[in-house]
């Protein structure tokens, strides 16, 4: 067994009173060892995160605070330390990365500037051996040209170089202990991947111990050696990542597990040759560049061509930044596009006026990604619901009664109608979301990266959903996930997008089997927890 | 909103901001009970000081300095909720407009507002006056060309981040007109900031009515606090009742609606929230 860094003794957090529960975690022990990496895993609301701030000392005071239980760092109970003495400790003894490197990191300092900030705090360093350390550390972290990035404005570096900057910050001064927050939740898949390998790379040769926050499994097994599950506020299991993962104890961890969409072959489909309802052809679409001086352009969309044909569901898969949101909105008419075609029916509606659009906006509906911003916060459930139909000429009483039954279908209770998006939680929005979008009737249904807001349950729940309406009123759908696991289990045939076009199209099965492109192979390499996931399919 | 609404009742100084405004508009409508006659009528000696048969004392004319003060209330309320009412349609069509069109319209539209902005408020209200000549809706439409162009921005930058909401393309990806988007999502998502905005340019009308009245701008045959204080600034050391009064009244008055639209402004503006 090696040393202990740090133990929680039934550490209780306070909340404030009015909040959904009394205690936002109670009675946690858990034991952070050198040379070990330990998740802490748990849904939304779970508390995971607060358990990482108090021991940092960042908790929102006085709202939410340690109500009870100790924090013993180096013999000494953080829940008690004074604020000077935790600022002594923070950074020097216990790093932390941050979930979204951007609002971190000083948007008007250098990335070099900021990492000598933490050392001219903490140490006595003179300014050439400061600078010797922190290029150092910028090349332990594997960013490239450490002479440069040390010049560049955080704005300046992609999400994946950022979160590097910021691990290296976090490791300048040897911690002890390395808390990340969902460090890689903000990231791509492929970037995730590095980013986990590296922090894995760094732990061993440091012989950090790190205390790594995350909702997702397939991390877990990619980089833990013991795993902690929260659920809403209690530690309902503990063990090592093996034991965990293979054997799950309590039926919460199960659950979660089996949440976890599976890398797995999708059943064989018979080839549709139904003809094509949707049709893009050569659609292309910039961004910035207006002007007199014009300035950077951003190809989000460089000539797609994709096909969907009736009774299919076409998955969208792609990183941030490849365009497929960008080509979900112009097949939606939401974003007008700079040249191609898109057909709805043979039809090309793209270049269709707003009057002309009307009779066509009830044909292709779409369900949104975010379920917080998609609803507007002050109408009743109902009338959401019930505007689509309203608009285009149904009386409203009749509208509001097809709503209603529309609720049931997507498995909301009745009474959901009268209220207000807001007392709702994420899922449930988005059973909204698709219930407006299926108001309508239409003939197309688009959801754009539907799932990828919410836990991996609700997620496994909203997907059943989809699926069985998909199959009741036999909708096509064309589905933009940046999830490939969630991709397979949707989808008929999947179009891999990277930059601006299609570089893959195939059916389910085969893209899953013999991936050709080499973008495909490496979507199919960064899945978290590969491994694993081999395992599990067997 | 019902939240906000809560928020506001914890804050202390402005629910004593809305007990003075709730005194004020009693006053108003009690106004004709106490004092059914005419302000402009001469009841008494002239520059009789406070505390005798007349509460607030006389002016030089021989006028009931408290019936002045309680018709000049009426007016200052009227012309300040009007004009403020006026500016806020005109502003929100204004700024709606430009945010919700964006592209040349915005253009066109926040260059006139940015130009009435540059106009020193009162010497423009000044010359509205002085060519529409004084009356009291004369005012109102002056107080309101000097206060549109603010909440106009608002209206504006409100609507440039709802346009980028999801609900908001939701709606349009539904096929609805732009009409229905504005006045049935838009509008209301912004009108909490437009209420919080809107009750401090109350304030600000009331100030710029009584200046106007005081330089004789003002209404001649309507009362008003502006005018007392012009009446009685001659005998301002002989009779400070005369002035002080109603300057007393515009205090209160003001400082009670700012009160309010503060604590609005705390309540439902989400970025003041956390304090």
């Amino acid at each position: 067994m090696s040393e202990t860094v740090l133990e929680l003794e039934k550490l209780t957090i306070a909340l404030p009173p009015g909040a959904d529960r009394a205690n936002a975690v109670s009675d946690v022990d858990l034991v952070l060892r050198a040379g070990k990496v330990t998740c802490l895993i748990g849904e939304s609301g779970s508390g995971k995160s607060l358990v990482a701030r108090s021991i940092l000392g960042l908790l929102p005071r006085p709202h939410v605070r340690v109500g009870s239980g100790r924090i013993l760092f180096e013999g000494q109970d953080l829940a008690i330390a004074p604020q000077d003495k935790m600022r002594a400790i923070r950074g020097a003894k216990i790093g932390m990365i941050f979930q979204e490197p951007m609002t971190a990191l000083n948007p008007l300092h250098t990335i070099g500037r900021q990492l000598d900030e933490v050392l001219r705090i903490h140490t006595q360093l003179g300014k050439a051996a400061r600078r010797a350390r922190v290029l150092e550390l910028i090349d332990s972290v594997h960013l490239p040209e450490p002479g440069r990035i040390i010049r560049s404005f955080p704005h300046q570096l992609s999400g994946g170089q950022r979160q590097r900057a910021m691990i290296a910050m976090a490791l300048l001064l040897s911690p002890r202990l390395l808390i990340a927050d969902e460090p890689t939740t903000a990231l791509d898949v492929t970037t995730q991947a590095q980013i986990l390998y590296l922090i894995r790379e760094l732990q061993r040769e440091h012989g950090t111990s790190v205390l790594f926050i995350t909702h997702d499994f397939g991390v877990v097994a990619d980089i833990a050696d013991e795993v902690a599950v929260l659920q809403r506020g209690t530690l309902v299991e503990r063990g090592t990542a093996a034991a965990v993962l293979g054997a799950p104890g309590h039926p919460y961890t199960r659950a979660l597990i089996a949440a976890v969409p599976k890398l797995v072959p999708p059943p064989a489909r018979p080839a549709n040759k139904q003809p094509f309802i949707v049709e893009a052809r050569d659609v292309t679409k910039t961004y910035g560049a207006r002007g007199l001086f014009g300035g950077d352009v951003t190809r989000a969309l460089a000539g797609v061509t994709m096909e969907l044909r009736r009774g299919e569901t076409l998955g969208l898969v792609g990183e941030s930044g490849s365009g497929k949101s960008t080509l979900a909105r112009a097949i939606t008419r939401l974003m007008p596009i700079d040249g191609g075609e898109i057909l709805l029916g043979g039809a090309d509606i793209a270049h269709f006026s707003r009057r002309r659009l009307r009779p066509v906006r009830k044909r292709v509906q779409m369900v949104f990604q975010d379920p917080y911003a998609s609803l507007d916060p002050r109408q009743r459930i109902i009338d959401i619901i019930a505007e689509g139909p309203i608009i285009h000429g149904t009386p409203p009483a009749k509208a509001r009664e097809e709503a209603q039954a529309l609720l049931g279908l997507v498995g909301l209770d009745p009474s959901a109608a009268q209220r207000f998006p807001h007392e709702f939680s994420g899922g449930q929005r988005q059973r909204i979301g698709i219930a407006r979008a299926l108001a309508l009737h239409p003939e197309v249904l688009v959801a754009d990266d539907p799932v990828s807001a919410l836990d991996v349950s609700v997620q496994a729940q909203v997907l059943a959903l989809l699926a069985d309406i998909k199959a009741r009123l036999h909708l096509r759908m064309l589905f933009v996930t940046h999830d490939l696991r969630v991709a397979l289990q949707v989808c008929d045939r999947i179009a891999v997008m990277k930059q601006g076009e299609v570089v893959e199209v195939a059916p389910t099965a085969e893209i899953f089997f013999s991936p050709q492109h080499a973008y495909t192979k490496a979507l199919f390499a960064a899945v978290p927890g590969g491994t694993w996931q081999d395992r599990r399919a067997s | 909103m019902r939240a906000g609404f809560a928020r506001f009742a914890r804050n202390r100084m402005a629910l004593f901001g809305a007990a003075v405004l709730l005194c004020l508009f009693l006053l108003v409508v009690l106004t004709p009970v106490i004092y059914p006659d005419d302000p402009f009528k001469l009841v008494g000696p002239a520059l009789q000081p406070p505390g005798g048969r007349f509460l607030l004392g006389t002016d030089t004319l021989g006028r009931d300095v408290a019936a002045e003060i309680a018709y000049g209330a009426r007016t200052s309320l009227i012309i300040g909720v009007g004009a403020t009412l006026a500016a806020i349609v005109f502003g929100a069509v204004v700024g709606g407009m430009a945010g919700y069109y964006r592209g040349m319209t915005e253009t066109v539209l926040m260059r006139i507002t940015e130009f009435f902005q540059t106009i020193p408020a009162f010497i423009f209200a000044l010359l509205i006056v002085a060519i529409l000549s004084p009356s009291v809706s004369s005012e109102i439409i002056a107080i309101a060309a000097v206060s549109w162009p603010s909440i106009a921005r608002l209206v504006r930058g409100e609507f440039v981040s709802l346009g980028g909401r999801e609900f908001v393309q939701a709606c349009a990806g539904l096929g609805a007109s732009d009409a229905r988007i504005i006045f049935n999502h838009m509008l209301p998502n912004c009108a909490s900031s437009v209420i919080a905005v809107g009750s401090l340019l109350i304030g600000t009308a009331i100030l710029l009515e009584a200046g106007l009245a005081f330089l004789g701008l003002g209404d001649p045959n309507v009362m008003s606090w502006g005018l007392i204080i012009s009446a009685g600034r001659a005998v301002l050391r002989s009779a400070w009742w005369i002035c002080t009064f109603p300057g007393i009244a515009i205090l209160l008055t003001v400082l009670g609606i700012n009160l309010i639209g503060d604590g609005l402004n705390e309540a439902l503006n989400p970025r003041l929230r956390e304090r």
